[in-house]
Protein backbone atom coordinates (compact mmCIF):
# COMPACT_ATOMS: atom_id res chain seq x y z
CA UNK A 1 0.00 0.00 0.00
CA UNK A 2 1.15 3.08 -0.75
CA UNK A 3 2.03 5.87 2.21
CA UNK A 4 -0.83 8.01 3.50
CA UNK A 5 -1.38 10.85 6.11
CA UNK A 6 -4.17 9.19 8.60
CA UNK A 7 -6.88 12.11 10.30
CA UNK A 8 -9.22 11.31 12.83
CA UNK A 9 -12.02 13.68 12.85
CA UNK A 10 -13.43 15.02 15.74
CA UNK A 11 -17.08 16.28 14.31
CA UNK A 12 -18.63 17.01 10.56
CA UNK A 13 -17.06 20.63 10.74
CA UNK A 14 -13.74 19.37 11.10
CA UNK A 15 -13.69 16.74 8.70
CA UNK A 16 -14.69 19.15 6.24
CA UNK A 17 -12.01 21.58 7.46
CA UNK A 18 -8.90 18.62 7.36
CA UNK A 19 -10.04 18.26 4.02
CA UNK A 20 -9.62 21.51 2.75
CA UNK A 21 -6.22 21.82 3.72
CA UNK A 22 -5.08 18.58 2.51
CA UNK A 23 -4.20 17.22 -1.11
CA UNK A 24 -6.05 14.36 -2.44
CA UNK A 25 -7.97 13.51 0.67
CA UNK A 26 -10.61 10.97 1.17
CA UNK A 27 -13.22 10.12 3.89
CA UNK A 28 -12.79 7.27 5.16
CA UNK A 29 -15.98 5.47 6.39
CA UNK A 30 -16.17 1.82 6.96
CA UNK A 31 -13.44 1.32 4.81
CA UNK A 32 -14.90 -1.74 2.90
CA UNK A 33 -14.52 -0.46 -0.79
CA UNK A 34 -12.23 2.31 0.63
CA UNK A 35 -9.61 -0.27 1.76
CA UNK A 36 -9.08 -2.80 -0.44
CA UNK A 37 -8.17 -0.76 -3.48
CA UNK A 38 -5.82 0.58 -1.79
CA UNK A 39 -3.93 -2.67 -1.19
CA UNK A 40 -3.99 -3.04 -4.42
CA UNK A 41 -2.36 -0.12 -4.95
CA UNK A 42 -5.19 1.08 -7.87
CA UNK A 43 -6.54 3.93 -5.24
CA UNK A 44 -3.56 6.03 -3.84
CA UNK A 45 -5.49 8.91 -1.55
CA UNK A 46 -2.44 11.03 0.16
CA UNK A 47 -4.59 11.85 3.02
CA UNK A 48 -7.18 9.78 4.77
CA UNK A 49 -9.88 11.54 7.40
CA UNK A 50 -11.31 8.87 9.84
CA UNK A 51 -15.27 9.69 10.41
CA UNK A 52 -15.15 6.45 12.33
CA UNK A 53 -15.43 8.83 15.90
CA UNK A 54 -17.80 11.36 14.19
CA UNK A 55 -20.94 10.00 16.45
CA UNK A 56 -22.96 12.96 15.08
CA UNK A 57 -22.99 11.49 11.70
CA UNK A 58 -24.54 8.03 12.92
CA UNK A 59 -28.14 6.97 14.04
CA UNK A 60 -31.30 6.29 12.53
CA UNK A 61 -34.89 8.82 13.08
CA UNK A 62 -38.07 7.36 11.76
CA UNK A 63 -41.33 9.38 11.89
CA UNK A 64 -44.48 9.16 10.32
CA UNK A 65 -43.19 10.26 6.32
CA UNK A 66 -39.68 9.62 6.46
CA UNK A 67 -36.72 7.61 7.45
CA UNK A 68 -33.45 9.46 8.01
CA UNK A 69 -30.18 7.60 7.96
CA UNK A 70 -27.03 9.26 9.10
CA UNK A 71 -23.77 8.59 7.07
CA UNK A 72 -22.01 6.54 9.19
CA UNK A 73 -24.79 3.91 10.32
CA UNK A 74 -23.32 0.61 9.46
CA UNK A 75 -25.60 -1.94 7.22
CA UNK A 76 -25.72 -4.17 10.47
CA UNK A 77 -27.69 -1.34 12.34
CA UNK A 78 -29.94 -0.53 9.64
CA UNK A 79 -30.42 -4.20 9.15
CA UNK A 80 -31.60 -5.27 12.52
CA UNK A 81 -33.40 -1.52 13.07
CA UNK A 82 -36.89 -2.49 14.54
CA UNK A 83 -37.96 1.18 13.36
CA UNK A 84 -36.98 0.67 9.22
CA UNK A 85 -38.35 -2.80 9.37
CA UNK A 86 -41.86 -1.41 10.50
CA UNK A 87 -41.42 1.85 8.25
CA UNK A 88 -39.95 0.65 4.24
CA UNK A 89 -39.02 -3.70 5.56
CA UNK A 90 -37.44 -3.25 1.74
CA UNK A 91 -34.70 -1.47 3.21
CA UNK A 92 -33.61 -3.21 6.07
CA UNK A 93 -33.63 -6.29 3.72
CA UNK A 94 -31.76 -4.93 1.89
CA UNK A 95 -28.57 -3.81 4.04
CA UNK A 96 -28.91 -7.20 5.31
CA UNK A 97 -27.67 -8.41 2.45
CA UNK A 98 -25.13 -6.38 1.72
CA UNK A 99 -21.66 -8.30 1.49
CA UNK A 100 -21.31 -10.66 4.61
CA UNK A 101 -21.19 -9.91 8.14
CA UNK A 102 -18.22 -8.92 8.21
CA UNK A 103 -18.66 -6.29 6.16
CA UNK A 104 -22.02 -5.18 7.57
CA UNK A 105 -20.40 -4.83 10.68
CA UNK A 106 -18.21 -2.00 9.32
CA UNK A 107 -19.63 -0.77 6.22
CA UNK A 108 -21.97 2.68 5.90
CA UNK A 109 -24.67 4.25 4.37
CA UNK A 110 -22.94 7.14 3.29
CA UNK A 111 -19.91 5.14 1.87
CA UNK A 112 -21.50 2.80 0.34
CA UNK A 113 -23.35 6.14 -2.02
CA UNK A 114 -20.21 8.04 -2.12
CA UNK A 115 -18.50 5.20 -3.65
CA UNK A 116 -21.27 4.45 -6.27
CA UNK A 117 -20.25 0.75 -7.46
CA UNK A 118 -22.12 -0.08 -10.31
CA UNK A 119 -22.97 -3.05 -8.32
CA UNK A 120 -23.95 -1.86 -4.92
CA UNK A 121 -26.90 -2.34 -3.15
CA UNK A 122 -27.65 0.84 -1.66
CA UNK A 123 -27.91 2.95 -4.42
CA UNK A 124 -31.08 1.05 -5.67
CA UNK A 125 -33.00 2.39 -2.67
CA UNK A 126 -32.07 5.40 -2.74
CA UNK A 127 -32.79 6.01 -5.92
CA UNK A 128 -35.67 3.66 -5.89
CA UNK A 129 -37.79 5.18 -3.50
CA UNK A 130 -36.79 9.23 -4.07
CA UNK A 131 -34.58 9.76 -1.26
CA UNK A 132 -32.99 12.77 -0.68
CA UNK A 133 -29.16 13.04 0.32
CA UNK A 134 -27.90 15.79 3.07
CA UNK A 135 -24.30 17.07 2.85
CA UNK A 136 -22.70 19.66 5.00
CA UNK A 137 -23.36 22.02 1.93
CA UNK A 138 -26.96 20.85 0.59
CA UNK A 139 -29.54 18.55 -0.02
CA UNK A 140 -29.03 16.40 -3.60
CA UNK A 141 -32.47 14.84 -5.25
CA UNK A 142 -31.65 11.05 -5.76
CA UNK A 143 -32.22 11.24 -9.23
CA UNK A 144 -29.11 14.30 -9.30
CA UNK A 145 -27.02 12.39 -7.18
CA UNK A 146 -25.29 8.98 -9.27
CA UNK A 147 -23.80 10.60 -12.64
CA UNK A 148 -21.76 7.74 -13.80
CA UNK A 149 -19.17 4.54 -13.04
CA UNK A 150 -18.24 5.63 -9.17
CA UNK A 151 -19.21 9.01 -10.26
CA UNK A 152 -21.71 11.03 -8.23
CA UNK A 153 -22.84 14.56 -7.45
CA UNK A 154 -20.65 15.13 -4.92
CA UNK A 155 -17.84 17.75 -4.96
CA UNK A 156 -14.54 17.93 -4.03
CA UNK A 157 -14.65 17.59 -0.50
CA UNK A 158 -18.15 17.55 0.12
CA UNK A 159 -19.41 15.32 3.10
CA UNK A 160 -22.69 13.05 2.98
CA UNK A 161 -24.60 13.88 6.19
CA UNK A 162 -27.55 11.53 5.97
CA UNK A 163 -30.26 10.34 3.66
CA UNK A 164 -33.87 11.17 4.07
CA UNK A 165 -36.12 8.23 2.35
CA UNK A 166 -39.88 8.72 1.99
CA UNK A 167 -42.00 6.07 3.74
CA UNK A 168 -43.95 4.12 0.67
CA UNK A 169 -47.01 2.42 0.26
CA UNK A 170 -44.62 -0.60 -0.61
CA UNK A 171 -41.16 -1.60 -1.84
CA UNK A 172 -39.46 -4.71 -2.58
CA UNK A 173 -35.53 -4.95 -3.74
CA UNK A 174 -34.51 -8.19 -5.46
CA UNK A 175 -30.87 -9.09 -6.15
CA UNK A 176 -29.62 -11.88 -7.98
CA UNK A 177 -25.93 -11.80 -6.82
CA UNK A 178 -22.52 -13.52 -7.74
CA UNK A 179 -22.35 -16.17 -5.41
CA UNK A 180 -18.66 -15.45 -5.06
CA UNK A 181 -18.33 -12.05 -4.74
CA UNK A 182 -22.14 -11.09 -3.50
CA UNK A 183 -22.20 -7.76 -5.57
CA UNK A 184 -25.56 -7.80 -7.67
CA UNK A 185 -25.38 -9.00 -11.10
CA UNK A 186 -28.72 -7.25 -11.70
CA UNK A 187 -30.04 -5.93 -8.47
CA UNK A 188 -34.06 -4.35 -8.81
CA UNK A 189 -35.51 -2.02 -6.40
CA UNK A 190 -38.84 -1.54 -6.94
CA UNK A 191 -41.57 1.27 -4.88
CA UNK A 192 -45.31 2.09 -5.47
CA UNK A 193 -46.21 5.45 -3.35
CA UNK A 194 -50.08 6.63 -4.19
CA UNK A 195 -49.82 6.02 -7.72
CA UNK A 196 -46.34 6.86 -8.63
CA UNK A 197 -43.79 4.15 -8.98
CA UNK A 198 -40.02 4.02 -9.56
CA UNK A 199 -37.75 1.08 -9.96
CA UNK A 200 -33.91 1.62 -10.07
CA UNK A 201 -31.58 -0.81 -11.12
CA UNK A 202 -27.92 -1.82 -9.88
CA UNK A 203 -25.57 -3.96 -11.68
CA UNK A 204 -26.61 -3.59 -15.20
CA UNK A 205 -25.10 -0.18 -16.34
CA UNK A 206 -22.23 2.08 -15.20
CA UNK A 207 -24.07 3.35 -12.00
CA UNK A 208 -28.04 2.79 -10.70
CA UNK A 209 -30.04 3.72 -13.34
CA UNK A 210 -34.70 3.92 -13.44
CA UNK A 211 -36.37 2.16 -15.81
CA UNK A 212 -39.22 4.12 -17.48
CA UNK A 213 -40.89 1.71 -19.26
CA UNK A 214 -41.30 -0.21 -16.46
CA UNK A 215 -42.67 2.60 -14.42
CA UNK A 216 -45.50 3.56 -16.57
CA UNK A 217 -46.12 0.16 -16.99
CA UNK A 218 -46.69 -0.61 -12.94
CA UNK A 219 -48.31 3.07 -12.63
CA UNK A 220 -51.67 1.51 -14.96
CA UNK A 221 -51.86 -1.88 -13.23
CA UNK A 222 -49.01 -2.56 -10.21
CA UNK A 223 -49.12 -6.57 -11.08
CA UNK A 224 -46.31 -8.71 -12.44
CA UNK A 225 -48.39 -9.43 -15.29
CA UNK A 226 -48.00 -5.81 -16.89
CA UNK A 227 -44.67 -5.96 -17.06
CA UNK A 228 -43.82 -9.32 -18.43
CA UNK A 229 -43.56 -8.36 -21.95
CA UNK A 230 -41.19 -5.57 -21.14
CA UNK A 231 -37.81 -6.17 -23.33
CA UNK A 232 -35.00 -3.50 -21.72
CA UNK A 233 -32.41 -2.49 -24.49
CA UNK A 234 -28.94 -3.96 -24.17
CA UNK A 235 -27.32 -1.28 -25.87
CA UNK A 236 -24.96 0.76 -23.02
CA UNK A 237 -25.77 -2.90 -20.08
CA UNK A 238 -22.71 -4.33 -18.63
CA UNK A 239 -20.93 -7.56 -20.63
CA UNK A 240 -18.62 -9.84 -18.64
CA UNK A 241 -18.15 -13.37 -18.07
CA UNK A 242 -20.72 -13.40 -14.96
CA UNK A 243 -23.64 -12.42 -17.72
CA UNK A 244 -24.23 -10.81 -21.15
CA UNK A 245 -26.12 -7.43 -21.86
CA UNK A 246 -28.41 -10.05 -23.06
CA UNK A 247 -29.01 -11.70 -19.96
CA UNK A 248 -28.68 -8.76 -17.54
CA UNK A 249 -31.69 -7.27 -19.73
CA UNK A 250 -33.31 -10.40 -19.15
CA UNK A 251 -32.78 -10.13 -15.54
CA UNK A 252 -34.13 -6.63 -15.30
CA UNK A 253 -37.43 -8.09 -16.22
CA UNK A 254 -37.33 -11.18 -14.21
CA UNK A 255 -36.10 -9.26 -10.99
CA UNK A 256 -38.33 -6.31 -11.45
CA UNK A 257 -41.94 -8.75 -11.87
CA UNK A 258 -40.60 -10.68 -8.50
CA UNK A 259 -40.21 -7.27 -6.86
CA UNK A 260 -43.26 -6.67 -7.55
CA UNK A 261 -45.16 -10.00 -6.85
CA UNK A 262 -42.84 -9.42 -2.99
CA UNK A 263 -43.64 -5.63 -2.73
CA UNK A 264 -44.57 -5.78 1.02
CA UNK B 1 5.79 9.76 7.15
CA UNK B 2 4.60 10.03 10.48
CA UNK B 3 3.52 7.06 12.58
CA UNK B 4 1.32 6.97 15.45
CA UNK B 5 1.33 5.30 18.84
CA UNK B 6 -1.70 3.22 19.35
CA UNK B 7 -2.96 1.94 22.19
CA UNK B 8 -5.74 -1.05 22.40
CA UNK B 9 -7.28 -3.92 24.44
CA UNK B 10 -6.13 -7.09 22.47
CA UNK B 11 -7.23 -10.23 24.30
CA UNK B 12 -8.06 -8.95 27.63
CA UNK B 13 -4.64 -7.11 27.92
CA UNK B 14 -3.60 -3.34 27.14
CA UNK B 15 -1.07 -3.51 24.10
CA UNK B 16 0.33 -0.60 22.31
CA UNK B 17 2.88 -0.14 19.79
CA UNK B 18 4.04 2.61 17.03
CA UNK B 19 2.36 1.85 13.44
CA UNK B 20 2.57 3.39 9.85
CA UNK B 21 -0.93 5.02 9.11
CA UNK B 22 -1.44 2.49 6.17
CA UNK B 23 -0.60 -0.45 9.09
CA UNK B 24 -3.37 -2.71 8.87
CA UNK B 25 -4.77 -4.33 11.89
CA UNK B 26 -3.70 -7.89 10.74
CA UNK B 27 -0.22 -6.65 10.26
CA UNK B 28 -0.29 -5.20 13.77
CA UNK B 29 -1.28 -8.31 15.40
CA UNK B 30 0.61 -10.56 13.22
CA UNK B 31 4.14 -9.04 13.11
CA UNK B 32 4.73 -6.52 15.88
CA UNK B 33 2.04 -8.65 18.69
CA UNK B 34 3.48 -12.27 17.24
CA UNK B 35 -0.55 -13.12 17.61
CA UNK B 36 -0.09 -15.14 14.06
CA UNK B 37 -3.28 -17.36 14.80
CA UNK B 38 -5.12 -14.35 12.42
CA UNK B 39 -4.09 -15.49 8.82
CA UNK B 40 -4.30 -13.72 5.71
CA UNK B 41 -5.61 -15.57 2.88
CA UNK B 42 -6.05 -13.08 0.14
CA UNK B 43 -5.09 -9.83 -0.84
CA UNK B 44 -9.03 -8.44 -1.79
CA UNK B 45 -10.69 -8.58 1.39
CA UNK B 46 -12.90 -11.68 0.37
CA UNK B 47 -11.63 -14.53 2.09
CA UNK B 48 -12.07 -14.10 5.77
CA UNK B 49 -9.46 -15.69 7.57
CA UNK B 50 -8.35 -12.75 9.25
CA UNK B 51 -11.66 -12.42 11.11
CA UNK B 52 -10.82 -11.03 14.73
CA UNK B 53 -14.01 -9.34 17.02
CA UNK B 54 -13.65 -5.37 17.32
CA UNK B 55 -16.03 -4.36 20.23
CA UNK B 56 -17.53 -7.74 19.78
CA UNK B 57 -18.46 -7.93 16.34
CA UNK B 58 -16.62 -9.58 13.64
CA UNK B 59 -14.31 -8.16 11.33
CA UNK B 60 -12.52 -8.36 8.89
CA UNK B 61 -8.71 -7.44 10.22
CA UNK B 62 -7.24 -7.00 6.71
CA UNK B 63 -9.59 -3.94 6.18
CA UNK B 64 -8.89 -1.97 9.03
CA UNK B 65 -5.91 -0.09 9.90
CA UNK B 66 -4.19 -0.34 13.14
CA UNK B 67 -4.48 3.25 14.32
CA UNK B 68 -8.44 3.29 13.97
CA UNK B 69 -8.28 0.50 16.48
CA UNK B 70 -6.80 2.81 19.70
CA UNK B 71 -9.14 2.10 22.49
CA UNK B 72 -11.01 -0.64 21.10
CA UNK B 73 -11.56 -3.94 22.11
CA UNK B 74 -9.96 -6.55 19.77
CA UNK B 75 -10.51 -10.62 20.63
CA UNK B 76 -8.35 -13.49 18.36
CA UNK B 77 -8.43 -16.76 17.51
CA UNK B 78 -5.46 -16.96 20.53
CA UNK B 79 -8.68 -15.40 23.52
CA UNK B 80 -10.93 -17.86 22.44
CA UNK B 81 -9.47 -20.96 25.07
CA UNK B 82 -9.24 -20.66 28.76
CA UNK B 83 -5.76 -22.05 29.56
CA UNK B 84 -5.37 -25.59 27.67
CA UNK B 85 -9.35 -25.91 27.75
CA UNK B 86 -10.47 -25.49 24.32
CA UNK B 87 -13.96 -23.37 23.64
CA UNK B 88 -16.87 -25.64 23.06
CA UNK B 89 -16.81 -24.49 19.63
CA UNK B 90 -13.28 -25.31 18.94
CA UNK B 91 -13.86 -28.36 20.37
CA UNK B 92 -16.83 -28.82 18.45
CA UNK B 93 -14.42 -27.74 15.38
CA UNK B 94 -12.32 -30.49 16.21
CA UNK B 95 -14.81 -33.68 17.09
CA UNK B 96 -16.41 -33.09 13.95
CA UNK B 97 -13.29 -32.45 11.80
CA UNK B 98 -14.23 -28.92 10.90
CA UNK B 99 -10.92 -28.43 9.12
CA UNK B 100 -9.18 -29.99 6.03
CA UNK B 101 -5.49 -27.72 5.76
CA UNK B 102 -6.86 -25.33 8.70
CA UNK B 103 -5.78 -22.25 7.21
CA UNK B 104 -9.60 -20.90 7.15
CA UNK B 105 -10.25 -22.52 10.93
CA UNK B 106 -9.27 -18.91 12.89
CA UNK B 107 -11.46 -16.73 10.97
CA UNK B 108 -14.36 -19.82 10.73
CA UNK B 109 -14.42 -19.70 14.13
CA UNK B 110 -14.11 -16.29 14.80
CA UNK B 111 -16.96 -15.56 12.43
CA UNK B 112 -19.14 -18.73 14.36
CA UNK B 113 -18.67 -17.08 17.71
CA UNK B 114 -20.40 -14.06 16.33
CA UNK B 115 -22.85 -15.83 14.12
CA UNK B 116 -24.20 -17.50 17.77
CA UNK B 117 -23.79 -14.17 19.60
CA UNK B 118 -26.34 -12.87 16.71
CA UNK B 119 -28.42 -16.12 16.46
CA UNK B 120 -28.27 -18.70 19.43
CA UNK B 121 -29.32 -21.59 17.64
CA UNK B 122 -28.70 -21.01 14.28
CA UNK B 123 -30.90 -23.50 11.03
CA UNK B 124 -28.36 -25.22 8.72
CA UNK B 125 -29.17 -22.53 6.39
CA UNK B 126 -28.86 -19.58 8.57
CA UNK B 127 -25.28 -21.04 9.23
CA UNK B 128 -24.59 -20.98 5.45
CA UNK B 129 -25.72 -17.87 4.85
CA UNK B 130 -23.61 -16.61 7.94
CA UNK B 131 -20.24 -18.33 6.21
CA UNK B 132 -20.85 -15.77 3.21
CA UNK B 133 -17.66 -13.57 4.70
CA UNK B 134 -15.58 -16.16 4.76
CA UNK B 135 -13.62 -19.24 2.04
CA UNK B 136 -12.32 -22.80 2.79
CA UNK B 137 -10.00 -23.27 -0.41
CA UNK B 138 -10.34 -27.08 0.42
CA UNK B 139 -13.96 -26.57 0.09
CA UNK B 140 -15.07 -28.45 3.31
CA UNK B 141 -17.92 -26.64 4.31
CA UNK B 142 -20.09 -29.28 5.64
CA UNK B 143 -18.01 -30.70 8.09
CA UNK B 144 -17.56 -26.53 9.16
CA UNK B 145 -20.96 -26.39 8.91
CA UNK B 146 -21.89 -29.48 11.39
CA UNK B 147 -18.96 -28.05 14.12
CA UNK B 148 -20.79 -24.41 13.95
CA UNK B 149 -24.25 -26.22 15.02
CA UNK B 150 -22.59 -28.90 17.21
CA UNK B 151 -20.51 -25.73 18.88
CA UNK B 152 -23.95 -23.64 19.39
CA UNK B 153 -25.42 -26.15 20.81
CA UNK B 154 -22.32 -27.06 23.31
CA UNK B 155 -22.39 -23.19 24.04
CA UNK B 156 -26.62 -22.68 24.97
CA UNK B 157 -25.62 -25.99 27.03
CA UNK B 158 -23.32 -24.59 29.04
CA UNK B 159 -25.44 -21.01 29.75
Amino acid sequence: MYEFDYHKAKNVKDAVAIAKKRDEAKYLAGGMSLVPPMKLRLSKPGNLIDLNEVGELAGIKVDGKTVAIGAMTRHEVVAESKDVKKAIAALAKLAGGVGDPQVRHRGTIGGSLANSDPAACYPTAVLGLGATIETDQRKIAADDFFTGLFETALKEGELITKVVFPVPDKACYIKFPNPASRFSIVGVFVSKKGNDVRCAVTGAGPCVFRVKGIEDALKKDFSPKAIENYKHPTAGLNADIHGSAEYRAHLITVLAKRAVAGAE
Amino acid sequence: MATHKVSMKVNGKTVSGEVESRTLLVHFLRETLRLTGTHIGCDTSQCGACTVHMNGESVKSCSLFAVQCEGQDIKTIEGVATGDQLHPMQQAFKDNHGLQCGYCTPGMIMTALDMVRRIPNPTEQEIRKNLEGNMCRCTGYHNIVKSIAAGAKAMAGAR
